[in-house]
């Protein structure tokens, strides 16, 4: 009890005093999480509309695929992340180890087969609505996806949001891939991490309320922001 | 203007779903003009075959010949659905769509479907969302959203069902007016008021079969066989 009080305290002080450790690692937290977010929805939205619209031989399969993938546990995606990017690796020539475009990697990689699924999910309901006008219109698939991804832009929205709470919580992957250093890849998860087996428990817990409050924070912007797009925009 | 689409010839033409025939096989010419009216019980298969002359449904036997060969044919027809099917947009974005799909600029095909929403009495409603419309106002966005690429041939499936008398005969002249602007119509409907005022053909259906066809005005009232009679005068047919 008087550990979540002191953790409070802390990320009261830390908050109030503006800490640059804290601004610092918050907003390379926000700056990797919300990358990985964007490249993973714009890789897995369209995919997830894809295979919505599209019949083809091994479709049930690649949706089982892609569904198990959500699964997939970071550390080992860390793992193998590690092991392509490490200089003995076949991507070690580019120095990306240890670097947040390395976690950014290894988060794409967490992130998109959740976000694709979510998409697919819901585009697929929005499929079956539309079908037979889009068909009776004439459409090329390509345009049936455009149509499907836009007017699904609510639904898709929560499909980001879903990608993001797990991108910014997530602490396996990253840590393999960049490695926790200091004004260099250390973001809030690594650093509860690192603090809680220091023993500042204090200190971690009150880092621990900053990244609840961010990612709610970030929700709560983003429908906002969803709620006031003007309904005649197209 | 290149020739039209039409005639359209269905040859021994039927539709199949998991094993059983839903229609046909059918024998029939849609010729270049007039309105075509299908009647027929419920389950007679008017629905089936619109959607197999527009399409959307295979000939699981026989052909669906259009005089133009199918891909160009395909671009040139529209159809309105027993339910309106509404995209999530405002009513101008539904009726601009086709616009849109087919290569319209923007601000053209803006201007179009402002043009069709006015012509179809939603001229205040544009920036709604088409969500929000009423049953009536719904068909009227589906029918100028059929309209609005002047198709050579629009297949309509009882756009009036459900809808008052005032609603029914806004629409009818809206259809009146495409009809004289050159669009084929083929509708099918349950309400025989109708059918009388717009046919120039009509084809009473039954078990999935063209039971009966009658054409030229005074159509409807030249149907003869006993089971179209008992239909026309609300009898159960089966
Ligand atoms: N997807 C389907 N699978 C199986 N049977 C179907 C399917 N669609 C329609 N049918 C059947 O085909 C027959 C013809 O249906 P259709 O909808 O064409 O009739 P309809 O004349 O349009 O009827 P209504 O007046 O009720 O609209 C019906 O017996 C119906 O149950
Ligand atoms: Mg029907």
């Amino acid at each position: 009890m008087n550990e979540i009080l002191e953790g409070l305290i802390a990320a009261a002080r830390l908050v109030a005093t503006l800490d640059r450790d804290l601004t610092e690692i918050a907003a390379r937290s926000l700056q990797v999480s919300v990358t990985a977010v964007v490249i993973a929805s714009a890789l897995g939205m369209p995919l997830g509309a894809w295979l919505a619209v599209n019949r083809f031989r091994w479709r049930r399969h690649v949706i089982a695929v892609m569904n198990a993938l959500m699964g997939l546990p970071p550390v080992v995606v860390g793992l193998v992340v590690y092991l392509l990017l490490s200089r003995s690796g076949p991507f070690g020539v580019f120095g990306l180890l240890f670097t947040p475009t390395a976690m950014i990697v290894a988060q794409v990689i967490v992130v998109t087969p959740l976000v694709a699924s979510i998409a697919h999910q819901a585009i697929r309901e929005l499929w079956a609505d539309y079908h037979d006008l889009l068909i009776s219109i004439h459409t090329t698939k390509s345009q049936r996806v455009r149509a499907l991804l836009w007017d699904g832009r609510r639904t898709l929205l929560t499909a980001a949001l879903a990608g993001f709470g797990r991108a910014i919580g997530e602490v396996g992957a990253i840590m393999i891939v960049g490695g926790n250093i200091d004004h260099a890849t250390r973001v809030l998860t690594t650093a509860i991490a690192l603090e809680t087996e220091k023993g500042n428990l204090a200190l971690a817990l009150g880092l621990g309320f900053v990244l609840i409050a961010l990612a709610i924070a970030v929700n709560i912007l983003i429908h906002t922001l969803s709620r006031t797009e003007r309904a005649s925009q197209w | 203007m290149v020739g039209s689409i039409l005639p359209l010839r269905l040859e021994a033409a039927a539709v199949r779903r998991g094993g059983n025939r839903l229609v046909g096989p059918v024998d029939l010419e849609i010729a270049a003009e007039g309105v075509t009216i299908v009647i027929g019980p419920n389950g007679s298969g008017k629905t089936s075959l619109l959607r197999l002359m527009h399409g959307l449904e295979r000939a699981a036997e026989g052909r669906v010949r259009w005089a133009v060969p199918e891909a160009e044919a395909r671009t040139r027809q529209a159809y309105v659905f027993q339910n309106p099917i509404l995209m999530r947009r405002h009513v101008l974005g539904n009726i601009a769509y086709p616009l849109l799909v087919h290569g319209v600029h923007r601000a053209e095909a803006r201007r179009r479907a402002a043009d069709w929403a006015v012509k179809v009495g939603l001229g205040e409603a544009l920036e709604r969302q088409a969500s929000s419309l009423s049953g009536g106002e719904r068909q009227k966005l589906a029918l100028a959203r059929a309209l609005i690429r002047q198709p050579d041939i629009l297949f309509l499936d009882e756009p009036c069902a459900n809808l008052d008398g005032r609603a029914t005969r806004e629409i009818e002249a809206i259809l009146v007016a495409a009809r004289d602007a050159g669009t084929r119509i083929v509708m099918a409907t349950h309400d025989m008021g109708q059918a009388r005022r717009l046919a120039t053909e009509v084809f009473f259906l039954l078990q999935g079969q063209v039971h009966e066809a009658a054409s030229g005005h005074g159509s409807l009232g030249r149907l003869a066989t006993p089971e179209a009679r008992a239909f026309l005068k609300g009898d159960i047919v089966e």
